[in-house]
């Protein structure tokens, strides 16, 4: 690794510990007494015992998604706030296909990249052709995407649980129930993880992070998007499109939220439930992003750190209430996203100390 | 009390690596233009962000008025009477001219701003010196010349008694840059002193009482501009002798390479063509040079040349070929090379590598791509070989990342990149705008280079110098059209000025 992975690396690390030196203060605040056996839950839970790290796993899969999807549109210089309506469309999608066609959940997911991908190309479309701020267009089409869907679900009879005899009609239908084919296999590792929620999906994100790496770092294709993203008047002058790489790039980050999307709603064990708020899932795919410095192979790890966290967080009932919790896992991610400004600090200091260095060297020589 | 109002003595200022500022004494006397010479990156620059408080020295002692003053940060230079106009101006581009010149010293009574006393005082300096600006017009408007007066204005309501300007000239109009120096002779006989940093030598010469020299770090001396030349400071600069006269030998053009007919170009600003029915050829081993004041077309015109922006009506051939509706790739395949005139805006990717940027345009061709991927093997060996070739000189070869480059070698290698490309035209827009007489000589070799090899030359130029001495044919633009076409052995400076600022035009034929 080149010196600046290192300082990257080194960043990351130390604003997880910063994070959770936060999160501990305000255990501390909330219950003094259950704090440190809080802090305990929050840093081991996860790998307590292979059940947990199974869910672990099964939550990264689609944090893990939606950060490569922000991470894709940072490097080409568009900020993709609209991670969360490209993961609801892209489960809709999904879920549409598995459960209304009963079509094999290669066929879905294949689906979610397709409605994932038309939810990220309008505002692409929008930014490359009216010069409209994708921030803006993204943020209202999560909310047109949301009602989008839940109002395509309620005139959808069959998508709905009360239709496989479920009582409810609130929720989409178990996919266990409709069409078991739409299933993400779980190859048996359901059985050495002891965990109903495991399954390929982190595979499948995994290798969706190694392909949009070689993607970005070695294609001619993401030389033109990184152009792009850099410096948008001098790809112009390169004679690169600028305005299909624009378009493309959002189209490709939609895409990435969408699988997001499929990879959770296939495993079985979530039920999409036809509520008003938007999916965090889409959002925390920043703080993913962020924290891997928008690096997709370090995305894997933040991705798995954040939904590690989250799991442990969820150990901290029923001595802290669910939304403290919510507030200190927000915290830790919070200032574990502060790695750009501590990588600033280390390269700072690092200056300093080279200087100094020199400077004794120099005194020496004389 | 001491003859000087500043003196900075033995300051040595290290960064990792280098030695910026290596035992150097400048000392500045009341009511003088005291200039500071340097080739890119000899430490001007940092000597006077030791002196502005934004750097601190490892050695040394600063003076004023004998006394020995600490700086640490701008605030104190500024309350020492020290003030200082930036390369790239320090504007706030959405406020107003005088909102501009208080902000950071506003007069306010009960937290409410004293604008009226503020204007008047603005209003004041501004006739004294004659430093004309509209206090409300808004800087983003105004032109780059009125936004230094702004910045000049800023430091006089400040009551600032020394005044740094770096690299003034280098942004101005020749009419301009006459301006500038009369408003700097009135400052010195009021008392005032200024440090000028520059390293254009016809101005040193023109406006500066004495002149202290810098060579990478390094103090070369400090001398009395009467009793030196021109050639002598650049010796003193360079570290050898330096030819200002371009060689070259007659050439007799060759076959038509590039033809514009009837070219129009709109505005950006008004409703007006920037570009009005221009019509030129260029032609092989030619240097053919556009002159003229900046801001009469020829910005928009080489934009539409070069396909970054839509001509309105016209038509271009290159070498026979009609690419009057063509892709900026589609140009650049047919045989059109481009040094653009802003190289951050559009010549290099600033986050990239130097190899990254060798390749901007070929990145899609062989050998450089196979079946989608860069072949960054051979990306970073072309790379090294233009390195070579074309002197590009940076801290870590082809790694670099070329924001960390100095101007002068982002420059050659923008030059080298594009005369890389062997096309059979090369444009080049203000090619050695910014950078210091080493690298313009070295630069205006490779153009002349080109045209011996064959190459049909298009240059944009402000300089006069330039102009007179690079090109075999010279074409005058006043606003946007081409009102003049010379010889450079046949028409002095003089005359061109005329031109150029429309005082007379000639039919021209071609």
């Amino acid at each position: 690794m080149n010196k600046r992975g290192l300082v990257n690396v080194a960043a990351s690390i130390i604003s997880i510990l910063l994070g959770m030196l936060f999160g501990f203060i305000l255990l501390e605040i909330f219950n003094p007494s259950a704090a440190l056996n809080g802090l305990n839950n929050i840093l081991t839970t996860g790998l307590r015992t292979p059940e947990k790290f199974g869910k672990v796993l099964y939550t990264a899969a689609p944090l893990l998604m939606t950060g490569l999807s922000v991470g894709f549109a940072f490097k080409t210089g568009l900020f993709n706030i609209g991670a969360s309506g490209q993961y609801t469309v892209g489960a809709f999608f999904a879920l549409v296909a598995g459960i209304q066609f009963g079509l094999p959940w290669y066929v879905c997911i294949l689906a979610a990249m397709v409605g994932g991908a038309i939810w990220g190309a309008i505002p692409g479309l929008f930014k490359a052709f009216f010069n409209v701020n994708e921030v803006i267009t993204a943020i209202m089409f999560n909310w047109i995407g949301l009602f989008g869907v839940n109002l395509a679900l309620n005139n959808m009879p069959k998508m709905l649980a009360s239709f496989w005899g479920a009582p409810y009609k609130n929720k989409t239908a178990a996919i266990s129930a409709a069409n078991k084919s739409a299933l993400l296999p779980k190859l048996g590792l359901d059985e050495v993880l002891n965990s109903p929620y495991i399954n390929i999906g982190i595979f499948i994100a995994i290798l969706f992070a190694i392909i949009t790496w070689v993607v970005l770092n070695r294609t001619t294709f993401g030389y033109e998007l990184k152009a792009c993203g850099y410096n948008r008047n001098a790809s112009q002058y390169a004679g690169i499109n600028a305005k299909k790489n624009i378009v493309l790039s959002m189209v490709i980050a939609g895409a990435l939220s969408g699988v997001g999307g499929a990879l959770y709603y296939l495993s079985g064990t979530a039920q999409y439930v036809i509520e008003k708020t938007l999916l965090g899932m889409g959002f925390n795919g920043i703080p993913v992003a962020l924290l891997a410095s928008s690096n997709p192979l370090g995305t894997i790890f933040s991705a798995m750190f954040i939904s590690y966290i989250q799991v442990g967080g969820d150990a901290l009932q029923p001595q802290f209430a669910k939304e403290i919790i919510d507030i200190i896992i927000a915290v830790i991610i919070y200032l574990s996203a502060f790695s750009l400004l501590i990588r600033e600090i280390i390269t700072r200091v690092g200056a300093k100390k080279h200087a100094l260095q020199e400077n004794g060297k120099g005194a020496d020589a004389k | 009390m001491s003859d000087y109002v500043i003196e900075m003595l033995h300051i040595t200022k290290e960064f990792p690596g280098i030695k910026a500022n290596d035992d150097i004494t400048l000392q500045l006397k009341k009511g003088e233009i005291h200039a500071l010479l340097g080739e890119n990156g000899a430490g001007k620059s940092t000597l006077m962000s030791v002196l502005f408080g934004m750097y601190k020295p490892e050695k040394g002692r600063i003076l004023k008025n004998g006394q020995e003053v600490k700086i640490n940060d701008p605030n104190d230079a500024n309350a020492l009477g020290i003030g200082m106009v930036h390369q790239h101006f320090k504007l706030v581009e959405v406020f107003s001219v005088l909102d501009n010149i208080i902000l950071g010293a506003e007069d306010t009574r009960g937290g409410f701003l004293l604008k009226k006393e503020a204007r008047r005082k603005v209003m004041e300096l501004s006739e004294r010196y004659g430093l004309r600006v509209d206090p409300d017009a808004k800087i983003e408007d105004i032109s780059v010349g009125m936004q230094q007066r702004v910045e000049i204005l800023k430091m006089l309501y400040r009551d600032n008694e020394i005044l740094i300007l770096d690299e003034p000239t280098a942004v101005l109009t020749p009419q301009e840059i006459d301006e500038l120096m009369e408003i700097m002779r009135s400052f010195a006989r009021e008392g005032k002193s200024i440090l000028f940093i520059t390293h254009k030598l016809n101005e040193i010469m023109a406006v500066a009482d004495r002149c202290t020299v810098l060579r990478k770090g390094k103090l070369m001396g400090t001398v009395e501009i009467q009793n030196t030349t021109k050639e002598e400071l650049s010796r003193m600069m360079v570290g050898r002798d330096v030819n200002f006269v371009v060689e070259k030998k007659q050439q007799k053009p060759g076959d038509v390479v590039l033809s514009v007919r009837n070219f129009s170009v709109k505005s950006r600003v008004h409703k007006n063509d920037a570009v009005k029915n221009v019509s030129l050829d260029v032609r092989a081993g030619e240097i053919v040079c556009l002159a003229g004041i900046e801001g009469n077309g020829q910005t928009e015109f080489i934009s539409a040349l070069t396909g970054l922006e839509k001509a309105r009506s016209g038509h271009v051939t290159l070498c026979g070929k009609d690419i009057s509706k063509a892709s900026i790739r589609q140009r650049s395949i047919a045989g059109m090379s481009h040094v653009p005139e802003d190289r951050h805006k559009h010549g290099l990717v600033l986050d990239y590598t130097l190899a990254e940027n060798m390749v901007l345009q070929k990145y899609w061709q062989q050998p450089f791509q196979k079946h989608g991927f860069i072949q960054f093997g051979e990306v970073r060996r072309y790379a090294e070989r233009l390195i070579e070739q074309y002197d590009v000189r940076s801290g870590q070869g082809a790694d670099t990342i070329v924001r960390s480059m100095s101007g002068g070698n982002q420059q050659k290698a923008i030059v080298g990149r594009e005369i890389d490309t062997d096309s059979p035209l090369l444009v080049a827009v203000q090619p050695t705008r910014g950078l210091d007489v080493g690298a313009i000589e070295y630069i205006h070799r490779q153009i002349v280079g080109q045209r011996d090899a064959g190459k049909a030359v298009l240059l944009v130029s402000l300089e006069l110098d330039e102009v007179m001495n690079v090109s075999d044919r010279i074409l005058v633009m006043y606003e946007g059209e081409i009102v003049g076409q010379f010889d450079p052995h046949e028409i002095t400076v003089q005359e061109l000025g005329l031109y150029m600022s429309g005082a007379k035009r000639q039919e021209v034929l071609l």
